[in-house]
């Protein structure tokens, strides 16, 4: 009977050791240290629901661009295009063989341009990537809400978003 | 034996098959008519046996992960197309040519011709040109088995899809695969194919 009680004496003494030794495992709240990110502020303990996945904008109409330089964006779906070593799905309506055929924008010939400014006969290795550059839309509010507007030149009808 | 007996043995042995028991003639159509209801029924679920998706994927493992991401596999609507609907004719007589043809793929299945990643990869091109060779062949009959022309409405569509199929399609001047390919798998190297830069 002795052995009894001070052998459950010690498993307690054990497990409450145990238990105040890992405090984290314990507690359901972890504070953040006062961190604020993009997507609010959150602990670290919580698990923030995901996003719904947004829908791509697929109407066709070309998206003005923002800034001179701007790789357009992709006004179309792209699910399960494949751009690989072996095939480039993108090329099939924007390559120039292509392009006036189908009524879709010709790759520019910069895209033709090796970085030592060589021109090739056909899209240079470093551009072949579409995606790299050119994405589609979602329609999405912006993350942060902000006043950037695109130059005079390139804001269509004036209006400028 | 004297000749008279031989004669009566002849008497009875005609007899016997002229006339059979009367219980024969049913038996022997029973039979035939169960024989064949097992038969026939049995080479059907054979030959579907051999169409289903577990089947396939017993030595076509890598290709049926590539369908996965597809729009044949998972879409908004819950319809799928399974190995078979798209690689075996439905309608009967096509279905048993295919599947003679295929007497050949058990030769190669057993030759390992295809039993590592990298030999398939290698033989992906060939073995692709021969699926669009056979769909452009039979006018796409297994893509339209679902995706039927008379159909389709044309203010569903995207405008590009309209473009091509309103124009090319509907004349007849091109079928599905001519522009559909590598919808349900990785497309091998397309240098060389038309359509492809």
């Amino acid at each position: 009977m002795k052995t009894l009680v001070s052998s459950v004496i010690a498993s307690l003494i054990l497990v409450t050791t145990w238990v105040t030794a890992n405090p984290v495992a314990n507690e359901e709240y972890v504070n953040n240290g006062g961190l604020e990110s993009l997507r609010g502020s959150s602990e670290l303990s919580d698990t923030k629901q995901a996003e719904l996945i947004k829908k791509p904008i697929q109407n066709d109409q070309v998206i003005d661009r923002n800034y001179v330089h701007q790789p357009p964006l992709i006004p179309h779906d792209i699910r399960g295009y494949q751009v690989d070593i072996k095939s480039n799905k993108c090329l099939s309506c924007h390559g120039w063989k292509f392009a006036s055929q189908v009524g879709a924008t010709k790759v520019s010939p910069t895209h033709f341009e090796t970085a030592d400014g060589l021109t090739l006969s056909d899209v240079a290795p470093r551009r072949y990537f579409c995606l790299q550059c050119h994405v589609p839309q979602a329609d999405a509010p912006p993350l942060i809400a902000n006043d950037f507007s695109a130059v005079e030149a390139l804001s269509a009808s004036g209006l400028s978003n | 034996m004297s000749k008279s007996s031989f004669v009566g043995l002849l008497k009875s042995l005609w007899q016997l098959f002229s006339k059979p028991a009367r219980i024969a003639t049913g038996a022997l159509l029973g039979m035939g008519f169960i024989g064949g209801i097992l038969f026939w029924g049995g080479f059907n679920w054979g030959m579907e046996a051999t169409n289903t998706e577990e089947f396939c994927s017993g030595c076509h493992a890598p290709i049926v992960i590539e369908i996965q991401p597809t729009i044949h596999y998972t879409n908004r609507s819950g319809v799928r197309a399974i190995c078979s609907d798209c690689h075996v004719p439905h309608a009967w007589t096509d279905k048993i040519v295919r599947k003679v043809q295929a007497s050949k793929e058990l030769v190669m299945h057993l030759l390992g011709t295809i039993d590592t990643p990298e030999k398939f990869e290698a033989r992906r091109k060939h073995l692709a040109e021969r699926e669009w060779h056979r769909l452009k062949e039979n006018d796409s009959l297994e893509c339209r088995n679902c995706h039927d022309f008379e159909f389709m409405d044309f203010t569903e569509q995207g405008v590009r899809a309209v473009n091509m199929h309103s124009t090319s399609l509907a004349s007849g001047e091109k079928t599905c695969i001519d522009c559909h390919k590598g919808i349900a798998h990785s497309l091998p190297d397309m240098s060389g194919v038309e359509g492809w830069q």
